[in-house]
């Protein structure tokens, strides 16, 4: 605490002469760069520009399905719509979101180190990622692929003309990258650690990246080897999946859900830790069951290996095997819901600042506690059977995957944003966003759970036979033009905030982070000298809080002169 | 969180082989360590569908497998894996002597390790050719007619296992030529004093994947030509 004060109190720290922004300002210096700042801001650039493709699929399928007939597209169009839907929105923008821009950027600095163990290795995961994104949209702009973006065998090994192996080559590159991220966490969380950071003093954000790290490296080689495999069969009959070639096409799915069940743990691990920090530093108190949320982190990790069965209740997969995943799903709700309840807890008596990051953090728990419970309808076998593959399955994991893991990233993103660029937004426009995606997105979502209770089902581009379903469809895609607004949003006025927003100094929310004890923007090695850390994670005191004026006060009141 | 006082000063920049990131070459040679043995574990996961197939289809057709696997050569797999555990005892001798910074031993360790991976790879190839030769390759010109156990086992199953057969050990192959790649390259930067490899750092992280390679090998041979016998 001690620190934060005269920090923030004294009239400006030693600015250093360069920043991580500004030690050189060619295109290659960019673009060879082995910061993990810069990286981070790439990938954060990257991510955006496969957001907005995947976005315009998503609008398209919305245009597609304001009319029950169907008009704008045929069906093998409306595949392929979808699938790039699919594909970019887990491979390119989902999966690698968080950890590889807002954990590139803060481990390293949350630990108190210079750099991530593998600078390098970093650099090549962004090139490998991009060279994977382009791959993905090169096989989009000749010709798409049809199969969605599960590949389900055989059609995709044996009947499917489009682009299935460059796609599947794209996806198996994007494995790469992030398993090179996971790799440099993992060492550098073990390895780097500044003196007296013990494991139990980690800020939760690491905790929640490290877990992540430990359900990358042991899930995306499965998928990896598995997509080889369907090339191995498709390009050179090698017998897996396919009844034709002798095998079984029930293996690919057991196969792919082994990863892809925990990819969506991949998702949003790192959202809960992004609203760890959130939502302590916004209730000024320290966070209630620490070790907890810690630990839940890591049930979640293992638990989510084991639950893949619940995407086959419906495959011919044994009833006993369906009972068993059935039960293993509903566990993975204890540690989820201790997470809420504890960030709960923390803010009942804590003492709430509503800034835009504690809006996305609120926002966070309204979608995430809807698509959680969802869940629950989809791992009971006796519902999922009937909602299996309706516009039910749908919302949900739009709830918990958009809802959830992007209202998380967004929300980091505005927390440390200041810390990122050294300026600062304008919080009432961030409020604004905040509120028009939340309202965007439940008018997009909602209704489609009420679609597929009705029985509408995923990946038909009409409903001609349920004309009645067109109301739902229409809320929905207004809902998306609204939400399509809020996402914009940001956009604009994070860019505004670049070269006309107030500077800041290096702890705009008086918050307790390593990250916030070295200037904004940081300088390239982090900090001046290694921190020694002596007391553990969010050390809040309401009580001498009382008289924090945090910069953002004095922003919103006038006192901080704008930029230039 | 917050920092009490600033201990000690740490200069930022690097010396003696130590990376600007890492504070001593300890904490930068555990760092190596931990690194490669994620990424193995990423390798075990990366196997571990190509057996788990394996298994399944085994416990399916155990009797048809059984017969099948007769047409492979034990003598000619029993060779490779006498070939590969002497090439991981070499490149443990190779990691020895790097540590004991003796530059000719260790070249010539890795010399040997080098020339088992190429051994493996020809005794693979004239196995392979033998199939090919044959007619045992799944895809459109799978034969099966002139096996001995034609009449007995239906050729689906026998292309499934074939199947499997290429798969896995030719996944296991492009890893021998990974390997040769990188322990090529090791010996290279070693001749030429480079310092890139004046530790013995690099040297043990090729020795791991060797030993990892190995390993596969233990798992494949048994698995694909003695379980049934």
């Amino acid at each position: 605490m001690s620190t934060v004060s005269t920090q923030h109190g004294a009239a400006e720290p030693a600015a250093p002469q360069s920043n991580y922004l500004t030690n050189g300002n060619t295109i290659a210096s960019w673009l060879l760069t082995t910061d993990h700042k810069r990286i981070a801001l790439l990938y954060l650039v990257s991510i955006t520009v496969f957001f907005t493709v995947g976005a315009w699929a998503a609008s398209m399928i919305r245009l597609e399905l304001m009319v029950p007939k169907g008009t704008l597209m045929e069906n093998d169009t409306y595949n392929k719509i979808f699938t790039m839907h699919g594909v970019v929105m887990v491979f390119f923008f989902l999966i690698p979101m968080i950890p590889a821009t807002l954990g590139n950027f803060l481990i390293p600095m949350m630990i108190g180190a210079r750099d991530l163990a593998f600078p390098r290795l970093n650099l090549l995961s962004w090139y490998v990622y991009v060279a994977a994104g382009v791959l993905a949209v090169i096989a989009m702009l000749t010709g798409g692929v049809d199969t969605g973006w599960t590949f389900y065998t055989p059609y995709s090994s044996i009947y499917s003309n489009s682009q299935v192996g460059l796609t599947i080559g794209a996806a198996f590159l994007a494995g790469f990258s992030s398993i090179f991220t996971a790799i440099n966490f993992i060492v550098t969380i073990h390895k780097m650690r500044a003196p007296g950071l013990t494991w139990f003093r980690l800020p939760l954000f690491v905790w929640g990246h490290y877990a992540t790290s430990v359900v990358i490296i042991l899930g995306t080689p499965v998928i990896a080897i598995t997509l080889l495999m369907l090339a191995g069969e498709r390009v050179l009959k090698l017998g897996f999946f396919s009844p034709e070639l002798g095998g079984d096409p029930v293996l690919f799915q057991h196969l792919f859900w082994f990863y892809s069940h925990p990819a969506v743990y991949i998702m949003i691990l790192p959202a809960f830790s992004v609203m760890s920090e959130l939502i302590t530093c916004f209730s000024r108190r320290k966070i209630f069951g620490y070790s907890f949320i810690a630990f839940s982190s890591l049930a979640i990790g293992g638990l989510g290996f084991l639950v893949w069965g619940h995407h086959l209740f419906v495959s011919g997969q044994s009833m006993y095997q369906g009972m068993v995943f059935s039960i293993i799903s509903f566990l993975v709700a204890v540690p989820s819901a201790i997470k809420i309840f504890n960030w709960a807890t923390t803010i009942y008596k804590g003492s709430v600042r509503f800034n835009t990051p504690m809006f996305y953090a609120i926002g966070f728990m309204g979608l995430f506690l809807i698509g959680g419970l969802t869940g629950l309808y989809l791992s009971s076998m006796a519902t999922d059977i009937h909602l299996h593959d309706t516009y039910f399955v749908v919302a949900h994991f739009h709830y918990v995957m958009v809802g959830g893991a992007v209202m998380a990233m967004l929300g980091g993103v505005h927390f440390w944003w200041p810390k990122m660029t050294g300026r600062m937004y304008a919080d009432s426009w961030g409020k604004l966003s905040a509120t028009i995606i939340f309202v965007g997105f439940n008018l997009t979502f909602l209704p489609q759970f009420v679609l597929g209770y009705l029985g509408m089902p995923r990946r038909y581009h009409y409903y001609h036979f349920a004309p009645e379903f067109q109301v739902w469809h229409v809320m929905s895609s207004a809902g998306s033009s609204i939400l399509a607004v809020g996402y914009a949003m940001p956009l604009f006025y994070l860019l505004w905030s670049l070269k006309r927003g107030p500077k800041v100094g290096p702890n705009p929310w008086a918050a307790k982070g390593l990250e916030w004890q070295t200037a904004s923007p940081p300088p390239t090695f982090n900090f001046e000298t290694t921190p020694v850390v002596t007391e553990e994670a969010y050390e809040y005191d309401p009580e001498a809080d009382e008289e924090v004026t945090t910069e953002v006060e004095r922003i919103a009141a006038g006192d901080l002169p704008h930029g230039r | 969180m917050a920092v009490e006082a600033i201990a000690e000063h740490t200069e930022q920049g690097h010396a003696d082989g130590v990376f600007h990131q890492f504070e001593s070459i300890e904490q930068q040679n555990e760092s190596y360590i931990v690194g490669m043995w994620s990424f193995l574990v990423t390798e075990v996961m990366f196997f571990g569908p190509l057996f788990f197939a394996y298994l399944l289809y085994r416990w399916q057709f155990q009797p048809q497998f059984y017969l099948v696997h007769k047409e492979l050569n034990v003598a000619l797999g029993g060779l490779n894996t006498v070939i590969l555990l002497f090439s991981s005892f070499a490149v443990a001798m190779a990691v020895h002597f790097a540590q004991k910074k003796a530059r000719q031993k260790q070249l010539l360790w890795l010399g040997l390790t080098l020339a088992c991976a190429f051994g493996f790879l020809i005794v693979k190839y004239f196995e392979w050719a033998h199939k090919f030769h044959v007619g045992h390759v799944p895809g459109p010109g799978f034969r099966w007619e002139a096996a001995g156990e034609a009449g007995v086992v239906p050729a689906g199953i026998a292309e499934l296992f074939f199947s499997l057969y290429f798969g896995m050990t030719g996944l296991h192959g492009l890893h021998v030529v990974i390997g040769i790649i990188c322990i090529g390259t090791l010996m290279l930067l070693t001749a030429r004093k480079s310092k890139l490899v004046e530790s013995y750092i690099p040297t043990e992280m090729v020795g791991l994947y060797w030993h990892f390679v190995d390993l596969v090998w233990i798992f494949l041979f048994p698995l694909f030509y003695l379980m049934p016998q």
